[in-house]
């Protein structure tokens, strides 16, 4: 299948009162039409800038990329200008954020902020943009079309405006969708209603999708890859369906082991496993593994080294000193 | 054994003003009965707008019931003022969602553990830093904090000091209002763990909240959980999780994202449907897939499916 995205060795850093402050090491991602690849990790591992970095919204613009290209259905969209990018953002490339509500503009009608998104990118009347807006809202199931169009966001509840914004997410048609958390705000029935929702647009039109999660729960029911980030940097990417039955990162493994279940553990031991400590600040010199103070299988080698990239088939790729375990 | 809190058909209703001054009625709990004995953790949970909240606020008496009671120890506490209602407080703490909005950004840890103990009265400053300083280690964290301010931490590191400040004035009741949906699923292991460990020191009472029944699993002995300010079923969390009985309790169930577990379609239902409040039948009735004629007419009881496990549903 046909690569949509591909981000290869990208390095960001920011340059802020603290200087300069590097935010992502050496990236490399692939999305490819109608697959959704699940990016997780905690706060502060760089998922949202990875996000940022695609869209080219990065505070410091430009200037922020250090290294490394991203190239978007053969075009490098670290060489475009910003006027450039307004036609890929919104159109080519569209987003959806955590919260739905500070996304929306609060004093203007559902209907006109759709209209508007819908107006500048593609050529259409004002009538013909009116009717895009209803059937999209429809195909995010939406009951009544009609009523909301004409509600301010405030009327709306939190999974009604996610809907919204997916419904505006989505009217040009987009090649890739990047969802940056859009369901950490919601209770878990709405969002298990909006997973359906993405899954679906997905496969229904071919669009690319980066889902965005700190919850290996959430993107274990909805992503054909997972790339797993940490500090920065990525530690493990493969299919899903391998990372979540083999995990082979000791990160993966840990952040897996905090995910509350319903059975009881084998062990009879019913305290979740947490992760001690937090994610380094990105000033944080650290020479080697930049899990290894958090790491229960850090040995003397990941202080000192750099871990090597290891590639194997089917996509997989592993950033551990630890040798990958030999399937049975 | 004698329960620590007991409420007893607990009915809360809001009355809101509109922009042209008529009124209108919302009822947010619509007769709760519930009862905690000391030591024991009791999970709420349910969607958004369930009345879950709200049951707090009245618990700790930020709001005031419309009928009903509210007994701590024996004594009613549902409509007491002023200076009985302060020593209550010592009594009841809650922890908040939100940790970046539930500390005073002005104030450094010193300051915020200290000031209920202030309120309390008669303790010395030495006292109460040490006191402050112990809280700290009990929530896993280092006394060097004592001059930072909220702004230093992180989203599970505020959660921690929520925590350290609801038990300064030594709690018998702390309610836990979602105190990990704002955090990381890591960190979030992180707080659940020091909850379960300091109820186990400290023989603390928990009210536990949350809308994921996953979360509510590792707290709780008992579970109850709410739909549209009722309680639909009430039992111990195992068997709550292992064999719902009523159908809200399975669709909670069934929408909580578990590894491994197949992605399980929900109804694409946009909750916009004109539910309007049903007067005598089961509230659950315009959601339910299994709803027939009497649902509608009339309030289902509360069916005993064990001793202790309670559905208030007609098929249970």
């Amino acid at each position: 299948m046909e690569n949509i995205l591909s981000i290869k060795n990208l390095s960001v850093s920011l340059s802020g009162k603290r200087g300069i402050v590097p935010i992502l090491h050496n990236i490399s991602l692939e999305v490819e039409q109608g697959h959704i690849l699940g990016i997780v990790g905690e706060s502060g591992s760089g998922k949202s800038m990875t996000a940022f970095a695609i869209n080219q919204l990065l505070p410091g613009g430009r200037k922020s990329i250090v290294d490394g290209s991203i190239s978007f259905c053969g075009e490098d969209l670290t060489e475009k200008t910003e006027k450039e990018m307004t036609k890929f953002r919104g159109k080519e490339i569209a987003m959806i954020f955590q919260e739905p509500m500070t996304c929306l503009n609060p004093v203007f009608t559902i209907g006109r902020q759709m209209k508007d998104v819908i107006m500048t990118h593609q050529k259409k009347s004002s009538k013909e943009a009116e009717k895009q807006a209803e059937e999209m809202l429809e195909k995010v199931h939406i009951r009544n079309p009609n009523r909301v169009l004409s509600c301010y966001p405030y009327e709306l509840s939190g999974g009604m405006r996610q809907r919204v914004m997916i419904a505006i997410a989505l009217s040009c048609s987009p090649k890739l969708l990047i969802a940056d958390e859009p369901t950490t705000a919601l209770d878990v029935t709405i969002q298990a209603q909006i997973i359906f929702l993405i899954k679906e647009a997905c496969k229904a039109t071919g669009t690319g999708v980066i889902f965005i999660s700190h919850d290996l729960g959430v993107v274990s029911q909805l992503c054909d890859t997972i790339a797993v980030m940490y500090s920065g940097q990525i530690v493990e990417v493969g299919r899903a369906a391998d990372v979540l039955a083999h995990p082979q990162h000791p990160y993966t493994k840990a952040l897996l082991a905090s995910v509350p279940s319903f059975t009881p553990r084998e062990d009879g031991n019913d305290t979740l496993s947490a992760i001690p400590g937090m994610v380094p600040d990105p000033l944080e010199v650290i020479t080697g593994c930049r899990f290894a103070p958090r790491c229960s299988y850090a040995m003397d080698i990941c202080h000192k080294k750099v871990p090597p990239l290891q590639i194997f088939a089917d996509g997989y790729s592993l950033h551990c000193h630890l040798q990958k375990e030999v399937e049975n | 054994m004698e329960p620590l809190l007991e409420i007893r058909d607990l009915k809360k209703t809001f009355k809101i003003k509109n922009f042209f001054g008529s009124t209108t009625e919302v009822q947010a709990l619509k007769g709760i009965s519930l009862s905690i004995a000391k030591g024991e953790s009791l999970g709420i949970v349910g969607e958004s707008g369930c009345g879950k909240s709200t049951l707090a606020n009245l618990i700790i008496r930020l709001d005031e019931p419309t009928e009903g009671s509210i007994i701590l120890d024996g004594q009613d506490i549902s409509h007491i003022k002023e200076k009985a209602l302060r020593k209550l407080r010592s009594r009841i703490q809650i922890v908040f969602q939100d940790p970046y909005s539930s500390l005073s950004p002005r104030m450094t840890v010193e300051e915020i553990l200290t000031e209920p103990m202030c309120v309390e009265g008669v303790k010395t400053t030495k006292q109460m830093r040490d006191k402050a300083v112990e809280l700290l280690e009990l929530v896993g964290m280092r006394s060097s904090n004592l001059s930072r301010y909220p702004h230093e931490f992180s989203g599970g590191q505020r959660q921690r000091l929520s925590i350290a400040r609801a038990l300064t004035t030594e709690p018998d009741i702390l309610l836990l209002d979602e105190p990990t949906s704002a955090l990381d699923v890591s960190v979030q292991a992180q707080v659940l763990n020091i909850l379960t460990s300091l109820q186990k020191q400290m023989n603390l009472t928990y009210l536990f909240i949350s809308h994921n029944l996953a979360v509510v699993k590792y707290i709780s002995n008992r579970t109850a959980v709410m739909y549209r300010g009722k309680v639909m079923e009430i039992g111990p969390s195992k068997n709550i999780l292992m064999s719902p009985a009523h159908p809200y309790t399975k669709k909670l169930l069934e929408a909580v994202p578990i590894v491994g577990k197949p992605f399980h379609q929900p109804d694409t239902e946009d909750g916009s449907v004109n539910d309007g409040d049903i007067v005598d039948g089961c509230s659950y009735y315009y959601r339910c897939p299994f709803a027939e004629k009497r649902c509608l007419e009339q309030q289902p009881e509360f069916l005993a499916k064990e001793a202790s496990h309670l559905v208030a549903c007609w098929k249970g």
